[in-house]
């Protein structure tokens, strides 16, 4: 059946293929003379391998080597001097519990199973701390600058407000635990000739991260990367798992599979950093902010820094003019933490939105009313207008739907026999990128657009977003455009993350059809046709099969005139049972403002899947670690808890769909992560109002309740 | 890879035969527990014998009982019609139970094996006396958020993790057992053993023995029951707390009553004291919060399990309250 032109209920382009399993994942593909890999991993915390007796995985049946440092293929950049960084598995020096020490080939994927049970490291213990909080009280452990210091005005302006708050927020370590296992599949074949089917938001960075360690041509790397199922951050880098999976199919000379453990995602392939933040408040009595400081520490490793941007929002969300933000990182002996979700913003927006809510409740004012009268209406951090914001008209709207004039300012108002219900609201903000990338299209004289870039689609829809850019621009019908993905053979594009793609890639996409339709109207008249005929006819009659157009595409200048930022607010009514400490969500209302939203339905789902993380954020997540042995506990998905369908109400996703003048041609801007920033103080606010208990430590749990 | 034989039976009998052959081996039903503690190393049987296709999975009243085959699945037993008519606490305790999946594969037999699900336990690197005599307890000073507060060893503080055991504990359940000379039958509530200086040892089953069914007396509870669950999450995590009630009511008066907890000791804890308080007494709330203080006589935290102290008790009269207004 043919679709309508500029229908704005299309389908997800790649949906069909994904539910009927016709898409296929890295794991999934069949090289000629696979092999099987598994990674030995340490059972020590910190120190140093003195000896790994790999006699018995190698006599075992079916396998075919066993890499480690003893015996690794060369890789270039680790043999220069600088950061150990990925030289984890390169080294015999022991970072964090459960790193990888050897890998394991073998011909099948239970017989390496198996022959990495027999591989036997002995070790040189040290003295470690894999506990975050402990690091940060020690005066002898290290804390590291993570961003600079910011201030405006005069410094903690609180402390002498009228009226003053100043509280501390605790965050655990989150794992992004997608439904797929990460892994690679590595083919290194003679005259350093690599492909590989990973598992990445970037195809172009993993290849790039390849040609660098180990010193060879770009070009001489394919990297493949069609379907990921989920990455929520976690497959932003090229991970030592993955190198040394490399490794093992030039050692061997043959094509190795490696596909991880869910116990394994626990500690090779980051994690939300644990946080630890303070927030001070200071108001006059009319409910003015006078004061904003927000001090943040942030847990990293040992071997590597890791830093986001935890303190961004409390620089620019609300009209103050006494700001000042730090924000450290403290080394513990576990992996390196890379963005999750929402990243460092929705761990900020955790403390900044809770304190918030505590202020208005300190100045028994409307949460609410206290944001909108906080409201800014310039960037008194960049000291620029904003390029678009309409924050109080979702303020409205959200509070429309979900009823907030049912809601008490008075804490434990509505009580219905041991339920307590509540209302939280709660801002998310990040900022709107536009990096620069290149698209290549292919306009047939069969009808169809074929469009390519070396982009990726996590899951968010890059594809259908993609064709429906095309399509409102081509009016060519969606089921006649394909865009194509996942190759790093393809014209260059950024990572996918930071909610960039759709602004970045679709610009590029919009500026091949405006070039590829003025290259049609210069074809149309120079054959004598009329300026609006066909691109078929034009083609044809030109005997031409098609026309290819590549653009590179950037921001520019609009970038150093604005502001630039999307915005949600999350809605939330919650029950709370008040014997049992059960918190259930019960109703969310989300509002994104993030200028044109060009395919409804999957940004829809962008929403969706927010609102669910953030119900895992805010009431179930969290990944405990015994520190007395730097292992984690509760490492599998029958104890780390990702919310249930039974967790989750009915959603009302709204969006305000203005487009925003300047940030690119679509007015389109990127809306993934703050679909989920936010979120949790939304519920925490909401258990406070039905509770009175103001919850400062995440996951919002019984015991918690109960206390 | 680490081989086992993979045996298929036919009858109890066979069953036994084989079983008596082999100490190592293990009897494969659901598999729902016993194949991921042999992927994550914690045994390694060198037998499995699938007793799968034993007749064993029937579900019928006989005389004023009502027995269930080990192998009827937790599913079946939950949405059979005459367990939701005159067992309705098991049916809801099955329910509460696992996800829909597992449910739907795991057994009668099954859900009573299984074994505990402290991480400790589960991680051959850590020590556990369960797992491993001797090397200790982590959870001990560990995380012990989920662990036992009521009958607790200084070997061991593991809580077993079902729900349906639990129910029938409260039911007065029994246990038939089958071995090379016969049958005996216990109470279910002498099936799981607490972890004293055994902690290895989860029930008294013993090495020659097969549980064939339940025999679950019919009773007037079927009226005014509850089980309620306190867990992490809305499904699929395990109890913090539980509690299954259910008791008749005359005139108000509660004439006969089952109270059994989850999640707070190594296997299903019933509260007898409280149940004996009860007996006799008017259901009101004042009475629901006596019983409960009864049930925690003995009661001890071990850290991050101290909030069960108190959530032991409101889960107890929660639970009264919901069977209460049940009817």
């Amino acid at each position: 059946m043919e679709k309508k032109i500029l229908k704005d209920d299309t389908d997800r382009v790649d949906g069909i293929l994904k539910v009927t399993g016709q898409a296929k994942y890295f794991a999934e593909y069949e090289l000629p003379g696979l092999t099987y890999g598994v990674l030995v991993t340490s059972t020590i915390t910190k120190g140093k391998i003195t000896g790994l007796d790999t006699r018995a995985a190698e006599n075992a049946p079916g396998v075919i080597a066993v890499v480690s440092h003893l015996n690794k293929p060369s890789a270039a950049a680790y043999e220069q001097e600088g950061g150990p960084q990925m030289k984890i598995f390169y080294t015999d020096k022991i970072f964090y519990n459960g790193q990888p020490i050897a890998i394991v080939v073998a011909n099948t994927f239970e017989r390496a199973t198996y022959a990495a049970s027999l591989v036997k490291a002995t070790y040189a213990k040290e003295e470690f701390n894999t506990d975050f909080a402990k690091a940060l009280k020690d005066p002898k452990a290290k804390k590291l600058q993570g961003q600079a210091d910011y201030k405006r005005g005069i410094e903690n302006a609180y402390k002498t407000a009228e009226v003053k708050l100043e509280e501390r927020y605790f965050l655990p370590i989150e794992t992004h635990n997608p439904m797929e296992l990460h892994g690679i599949i590595a083919d290194w074949r003679p005259n350093n000739q690599v492909t590989v089917y990973a598992k990445t938001q970037g195809v172009k960075a993993t290849q790039g991260t390849i040609a660098n360690v180990f010193k060879i041509p770009m070009e001489n790397i394919q990297v493949n990367s069609e379907f990921v199922g989920g990455g929520f951050g976690m497959a932003l880098r090229t991970w030592p798992l993955e190198i040394a999976t490399v490794m093992a199919s030039k050692h061997i000379g043959k094509p190795v599979k490696v596909v991880i453990t869910r116990m394994q995602m626990f500690t090779m392939v980051g994690n939300r950093p644990a946080a630890i933040q303070t927030i001070g408040l200071g108001a006059d009595k009319d409910g003015k902010l006078t004061g904003i400081t927000h001090r943040a520490y942030g847990e990293t490793s040992t071997y590597e820094n890791f830093t986001e941007g935890v303190v961004n929002m409390a620089k620019f969300m609300y009209q103050c003019d006494n700001v000042n933000t730090s924000y450290a990182i403290v080394p513990v002996d576990l992996g390196v933490p890379i963005w999750m979700r929402g990243p460092g913003e929705a761990t900020g927006a955790f403390a900044l939105e809770s304190a918030i809510d505590e202020m208005a409740h300190a100045l028994d004012m409307d949460p609410l009313d206290f944001r909108i009268k906080n409201d800014p209406e310039t960037d008194q951090q960049k000291n620029k207008p904003f390029s678009s914001k309409n924050i109080k008209e979702a303020y409205k709207i959200g509070a429309e739907k979900i009823g907030w004039s049912n809601r008490k300012n008075k804490p434990g108002s509505l009580v219905e026999g041991p339920w307590q219900t509540g209302y939280g609201v709660s801002v998310g903000v990040f900022n709107a990128n536009r990096g620069k990338a290149s698209v290549k299209g292919v306009l047939k004289a069969d009808g169809s657009l074929l469009l390519q870039s070396a982009t990726s689609d996590i899951g968010p829809g890059t594809g259908t977003g993609m064709t429906l850019i095309a399509n409102k621009l081509m009016k060519i019908p969606v089921n006649k455009i394909t865009f194509e993905l996942g190759d790093s053979s393809l014209p260059p594009a950024p990572s996918q993350g930071g909610s960039a793609t759709l602004s970045t890639v679709g610009s590029a996409v919009n500026d091949v059809c405006v070039a590829l339709k003025s290259a049609i109207a210069e074809l149309a008249a120079n054959s004598n046709m009329d300026a609006t005929a066909n691109f078929v006819e034009v083609l044809k009659k030109n005997n031409l099969p098609a026309i290819e157009v590549t653009k590179e595409s950037q921001s520019g200048k609009e970038k150093d005139n604005y502001s630039m930022y999307s915005f949600s607010i999350h809605f939330v009514q919650v029950k709370v049972h008040a014997l049992t400490g059960v918190v259930k969500v019960s109703k969310i209302v989300s509002v994104g403002d993030s200028g044109t939203i060009v395919s409804p339905k999957t940004a829809r789902s962008q929403m969706l899947g927010g609102a669910v993380g953030g119900i895992g954020m805010a009431l179930t997540e969290e990944s405990i670690i015994d520190h007395r042995y730097g292992r984690y506990i509760n490492n599998n998905f029958a104890d780390y808890h990702v919310p249930v369908s039974a967790d989750v109400p009915e959603i009302d996703v709204n969006f305000i769909n203005k487009p925003d003048p300047y940030i690119n041609p679509m007015g389109a801007k990127g809306m993934g992560e703050i679909a989920l920033i936010g979120f949790s103080a939304a519920v925490a606010n909401a258990v406070f109002n039905a509770t009175g208990k103001r919850i400062r430590t995440l996951p919002i749990t019984p015991d918690k309740v109960l206390a | 890879m680490i081989n086992f034989q993979y045996l298929r039976t036919t009858s109890v009998k066979s069953a036994i035969a084989l079983l008596l052959k082999d100490k190592n081996a293990k009897f494969l039903a659901g598999g729902t527990n016993l194949i991921d503690l042999m992927k994550r190393g914690v045994t390694a049987p060198e037998k499995l014998i699938d007793i799968n296709h034993v007749p064993l999975k029937q579900i019928e009243q006989i005389g004023n009982k009502i027995h269930i085959g080990a192998l009827a699945t937790n599913t079946a037993v939950a949405d059979h019609a005459l367990i939701k008519e005159k067992l309705p606490l098991l049916s809801w305790a099955l329910q509460a139970g696992a996800s829909a999946q597992l449910r739907n594969v795991a057994t009668v037999g099954g859900n009573m094996m299984q074994r505990t699900r402290c991480g400790y336990f589960y991680d051959t690197e850590m020590p556990c006396n369960k797992r491993q005599p001797g090397t200790g307890c982590g959870a001990m000073e560990g995380f012990n958020r989920m662990h036992a507060i009521f009958g607790t060893s200084e070997k061991c503080i593991a809580v077993h993790p079902s729900d349906m055991c639990v129910a029938l504990t409260a039911l007065d359940a029994e246990v038939v057992l089958a071995n090379g000379k016969g049958e005996r039958k216990i109470a279910f509530k002498d099936f799981h053993r607490l972890a004293g200086d055994t902690p290895q040892l989860d029930n008294n089953l013993k090495a020659d023995e097969m549980i064939i069914r339940v025999e679950i007396p019919v009773n007037n509870l079927a009226k005014n029951y509850h089980y309620l669950k306190v867990r992490d999450r809305a499904s699929y995590a395990f109890a913090l707390v539980s509690v299954a009630a259910a008791f008749e009511l005359n005139n108000n008066k509660i004439t006969d009553i089952r109270l059994a907890m989850g999640g707070v000791a190594h296997k299903p804890w019933r509260l007898t004291a409280s149940e004996n308080f009860l007996k006799g007494k008017e259901a009101t709330l004042s009475n629901f919060e006596k019983a409960a203080e009864l049930a925690m006589t003995g009661a001890k935290g071990f850290g991050e399990n101290n909030f069960k102290l108190k959530l032991a008790p409101n889960t107890i009269i929660e639970a009264l309250n919901l069977a209460k207004s049940k009817a």
